[in-house]
């Protein structure tokens, strides 16, 4: 069902690149509106309580200060954390409290730290464990997964099996940070709301935002976006409250989030406790897995994330369990960051399976291999493509795996331990119903316009090569329009499926434009994309890791980093490349780096700026490179692509920490893996 | 950011009226201006003073301006050669960009990174004196485990300082009251109970130089860091050392810790036990040991006893093995 493709599978440069180095591409928070005054987020200074009173300076140089004393009334949605300034109750150590509105920014932010704000404190707690009596199972995790599954009797293969491993791993919230923070400057004209914001979804933030203010025209402008990660998906409470004063002051209102509001107001990776069992034979067939997750949610809303549900279609096995526990937290509600269930769900899965490997002096890469199903195991249905036994078998020539000697801290190089370890990677391979519309316009160019984002990825550039290839034209013949509402409605950049939602959408009005000779073509994928059968679709890959450790301070460098993924058909070489490292460096941050440091009296991760919560910089990215099988699937999309934004950061964190324990013969499983863990256990020069 | 009034300083010894404060680089105090944890009135801008040069001393010292950027003392060749720790020690600090603003004062006057300092909205004896410290409790794995109190276990995070320490530097100081000279070693305090008080300047002094003596056998001299990234990180632990050895015995040794004290910490207790004695590195491990005897660590915080003495030992071993080849 695909054609030839020309354009498809090129390298090519994005095609804002030279506007985004140039600076002239603009981001919300930089377009110039005449008359902007400046709002500053006030947090809340306690993790629970009621805000009884806010008394501001009367000498202060504000235009406003909104609270839920004085703020108007907003419709209800969906998501509780967007009904700001609406109630007494404080849910959350940051939660915003109040608004103030200023000429300057620096005025406006001043105003915020000196605010008089009258708290009625109250107990709370913040502490995630496995044994708190308020832990209970949900009835479904996201996206709407059950959130047990049970499988024939995993206790008796536990209890009867050759060989089994039962460990429990940890990780720490994670927080998005994309470069760009969220920002919003709202203007109304008369009902009339544009909104100039920093999202993953402008026509989502268009309806959520229009039925918060009850008003049908929003229009939201996201022409360029410094990266989400899952928290832009939808409106974040600064579009809401930049609306919200805008409305009261009669000005058009800015609202970016300073750095520290990122650890609390857009949502985070819920930390887990993960116990995985896994019961085996002495040749490596597994009998028995068990993965029980445990994460936080917070107060105002129920959010459950899918941590086990990977567990449940990756190893054969025929007695399976999985299950998820929540609790609720004093604690900002948890939300989607990259890979949200299958990155830390993988970390726990496959380390333990490198434990098991270890227990049964087995190379990981065979008893993976020793493992593959022929269809999900729990589900039963058909794989459309599932190459991962090549991406072990073809990424193990690649790395130079062979010869490994097994056993752990045999390695020394000068002041360095060093060690190799492998993991499995695996996403879904989703799409959702999007619109796109073709215009022939008169010089001879074709106008693709569609309400998507692109979040630095590439996809704007992606969906000009699948056009060019549906009208059987060269790319710069094609004009390309996202990023606004007002066009045809596109699904969300999230989830990996950006280019499949869209470009399904594109090559559907493209080609019907160049079949049918009309000038325009508007094309819905809705009745396309629900019609799909079941089957398993998803992307597969295997990460390689090459670690040192200083043999006396027990610093982590990451020497090697390879990622081979079978991902359908690579749409753009180039932009692929950035997208696989971009998660395989994320994935090594989550391994070595990136943890909340939660401070329960405070209620707080307290280390919420980029000086105390380290992501890897340029020196620690070595050596990194990323190739793909060339995998045909013809049973997903019209171009047969997976989504691959979110897949290197899919194992890639435990083929870092398996290698560390190569490389000494410690086992971390808290993350991060940093010096102080190791020390102790470093073994003797 | 609170309001503030901006003047250029004229002299060193101008001098500050109430409320005002120096600015240098500006790297770390316009942070925390925007972060209302510092609210100066007025700020007196002294990067027009004339206090950028690295000038030659009789038997061959250094005399650093205080306005000298970090970049350009890294990059000096007399520094590279006779002074390497202090080199070492500044590039492995912050960024580029950073180190190409920074000044050689302001570096050594920067305060602490600690979280509950750099948040206003939170209580902490430096910024709120009485307020409490909540680090104790709370977050402190990278905080002190020597010299500490129970009002602050701050560390001061700066790398440079901490070969300045090793190396004796002086830092000369100008002000209405006139000129001083302080050992760097004293220029910081110990928290107690007034942690608010970073150092033992007076207000309205300036520092217009730091002048680093002679050491001859400072060319063998070594910064090691250790960091929770392979760069932009402060450090967890760092060592700056100088070591002359003379037939494998210690004639003379410099030892000072990066990251474990509210100032830079000259190990002299270290460094009294080394000298006269073997080069082995079961010495150098006694002697950090006995450095170490004087640490309180907190309950997160213990691994930096064990990283300190190893660091220790190794960086002793290395330059030990450097005097014998």
């Amino acid at each position: 069902m695909t054609t030839t493709t020309k354009a498809v599978g090129a390298p090519l440069a994005r095609i804002e690149g030279p506007e985004k180095v140039s600076g002239r591409a603009r981001y919300a928070a930089e377009y110039p509106v005449d008359g902007v005054a400046h709002g500053w987020i006030v947090p809340s200074p306690v993790p629970r309580g009621r805000l009884t009173a806010v008394v501001a300076d009367p000498t202060g140089d504000t235009m406003a200060v909104l609270w839920h004393g004085n703020a108007p009334s907003l419709a209800a949605v969906d998501d509780p954390e967007l009904a700001v300034l609406q109630s007494d109750r404080i849910s959350y150590r940051g939660q915003p409290i109040a608004l103030v509105v200023a000429d300057t920014l620096e005025a406006a932010r001043r105003a915020a730290q000196v605010l008089h704000l009258e708290i009625e404190a109250e107990e709370h707690e913040t502490v995630l464990r496995a044994d708190h009596p308020g832990v209970y199972e949900p009835e479904t995790v996201n996206p709407g997964y059950p959130a047990a599954t049970v499988h024939g009797d995993v206790e008796t293969a536990l209890a009867t099996a050759d060989v089994t491993v039962d460990v429990t791993y940890s990780t720490p919230a994670l927080h998005n940070n994309p470069m760009e923070p969220h920002a919003t400057i709202a203007r109304w004209d008369g009902d009339d709301l544009t909104l100039y914001d920093s999202n993953q979804h402008p026509s989502g933030v268009a309806a959520t935002v229009g039925e918060i203010f009850g008003v049908d025209r929003v229009h939201v402008i996201t022409e360029h976006v410094g990266g989400g990660f899952g928290s832009k998906g939808t409106a974040r409470p600064n579009a809401v409250l930049a609306a919200l004063a805008a409305r009261v002051t009669g000005r058009p209102v800015k609202v970016v989030l300073p750095r520290q509001a990122m650890f609390s107001m857009v949502g985070h990776r819920t930390p887990t406790l993960q116990r995985v069992r896994l019961a085996a034979g002495r040749d490596g067939t597994l009998s028995g897995i068990d993965h029980q997750a445990y994460s936080q949610t917070s107060r105002l809303y129920e959010f459950a994330e899918q941590t086990a549900v990977v567990t449940r279609h990756m190893y054969a096995a025929p007695h399976r369990r999985t299950g998820h526990h929540l609790l609720r937290l004093d604690m900002p509600t948890p939300r989607w960051m990259r890979a949200p269930g299958e990155a830390p769900g993988m970390l726990a899965l496959e380390c333990a399976i490198d434990e098991l490997a270890e227990k049964l002096g087995m190379d990981p890469i065979e008893l993976r291999i020793r493992n593959e199903p022929s269809a999900e195991p729990e589900s039963g249905v058909a794989f459309t493509s599932r190459h991962y036994v090549e991406c072990l078998r073809r990424g193990a020539e690649r790395f130079g795996w062979s010869g490994r000697d097994p056993r752990p801290a045999r390695r020394r190089e000068g002041d360095w331990w060093i060690g190799t370890g492998v993991a499995g990677a695996t996403y879904p391979t989703m799409a959702q119903p999007s619109t796109a519309r073709v215009r022939a316009l008169p010089d001879g160019t074709f106008e693709v316009a569609i309400g998507a984002t692109d979040l630095g990825t590439g996809a704007r550039t992606i969906l000009v090569q699948i056009a060019a290839d549906a009208l059987d034209v060269a790319p710069e013949r094609v004009r390309i329009r996202i990023g606004d509402s007002t066009l045809p409605r596109a699904s969300v950049a999230g989830g990996s499926s950006g280019s499949a939602s869209w470009g399904w959408a594109v090559t559907g009005a493209c080609r019907s434009l160049r079949d049918t000779g009309r000038d325009e073509v508007t094309f819905d994928s809705t009745e396309l994309v629900q019609r799909q059968e079941t089957e398993g679709r998803h992307a597969y890959g295997a990460h390689f890791a090459e670690v040192r450790v200083d043999a006396v301070t027990g610093e982590v460098r990451v020497s090697r980093l390879f990622g081979m993924y079978a991902a359908g058909r690579i749409l753009n070489a180039r932009t692929a490349r950035g997208q696989f490292l971009g998660g395989m460096i994320m994935g090594m941050g989550m391994a070595l780096h990136e943890e909340g440091v939660l401070d329960p009296a405070m209620g707080e991760w307290v280390n919420h700026d980029l000086a105390g919560y380290h992501v890897p910089v340029h020196a620690d990215v070595e050596s990194i490179e990323a190739a793909w099988l060339d995998e045909t699937d013809d049973r997903i999309n019209p171009m047969g692509s997976k989504g691959i934004g979110e897949i290197g950061i899919v194992g890639s964190p435990a083929a870092i920490v398996n290698a560390v324990w190569h490389a000494t013969g410690i086992r971390i499983r808290d993350l991060p893996v940093r010096l102080d863990k190791i020390l102790d256990g470093l073994p003797a020069s | 950011m609170k309001t503030f009034a901006y003047r250029t300083a004229v002299t060193p010894a101008d001098g500050l009226e109430p409320g005002a404060v120096f600015l240098a680089g500006g790297t770390n105090l316009v942070d925390l201006m925007k972060l209302g944890v510092a609210t100066p009135d007025v700020l007196v801008d002294v990067n027009k003073l004339p206090l950028d040069e690295i000038a030659d001393l009789p038997g061959g010292g250094l005399r650093i301006g205080a306005g000298a950027r970090n970049s350009d003392v890294a990059a000096d060749p007399r520094v590279r050669r006779d002074f390497p720790v202090l080199s070492e020690a500044l590039l492995a600090g912050a960024s580029g960009q950073l180190r190409n603003v920074a000044t050689t004062g302001g570096n050594l006057l920067q305060r602490t990174r600690c979280r509950y300092f750099m948040d206003a909205s939170k209580p902490c004896n430096k910024h709120t004196p009485g307020s409490g410290c909540p680090a104790r409790d709370g977050d402190h794995r990278d905080l002190a485990i020597l010299g500490a109190s129970a009002s602050c276990v701050a560390t001061h995070p700066s790398d440079m300082a901490v070969a300045l320490a090793a190396l004796g530097a002086t830092v000369r100081v100008d002000g209405p009251a006139g000129r001083r000279v302080i050992p760097v070693t004293g220029l910081h305090r110990l928290p107690g109970d007034t942690p608010e008080r970073d150092t033992v300047l007076e207000h309205g002094e300036l520092i217009t130089a730091v002048e680093v003596p002679p050491l001859p056998f400072a060319h063998r001299s070594t910064y090691r860091k250790a960091r929770d990234r392979a760069s932009y990180a402060f450090a967890v632990g760092s060592v700056a050392a100088a070591l002359d050895v003379h037939d494998g015995v210690v004639r003379d040794v410099r030892l000072a810790w990066g990251a474990v004290a509210h100032r830079p910490w000259r190990a002299f207790a270290a460094e009294e036990r080394l000298r006269g004695r073997p080069a082995t590195r079961a010495e150098f491990t006694a002697a950090a040991d006995v450095e170490l005897a004087a640490a309180e660590p907190l309950r997160d915080n213990a691994y930096k006893i064990n990283l300190l003495r190893r660091m220790t030992t190794a960086v002793l071993e290395r330059l030990a093995e450097g005097a014998r080849r």
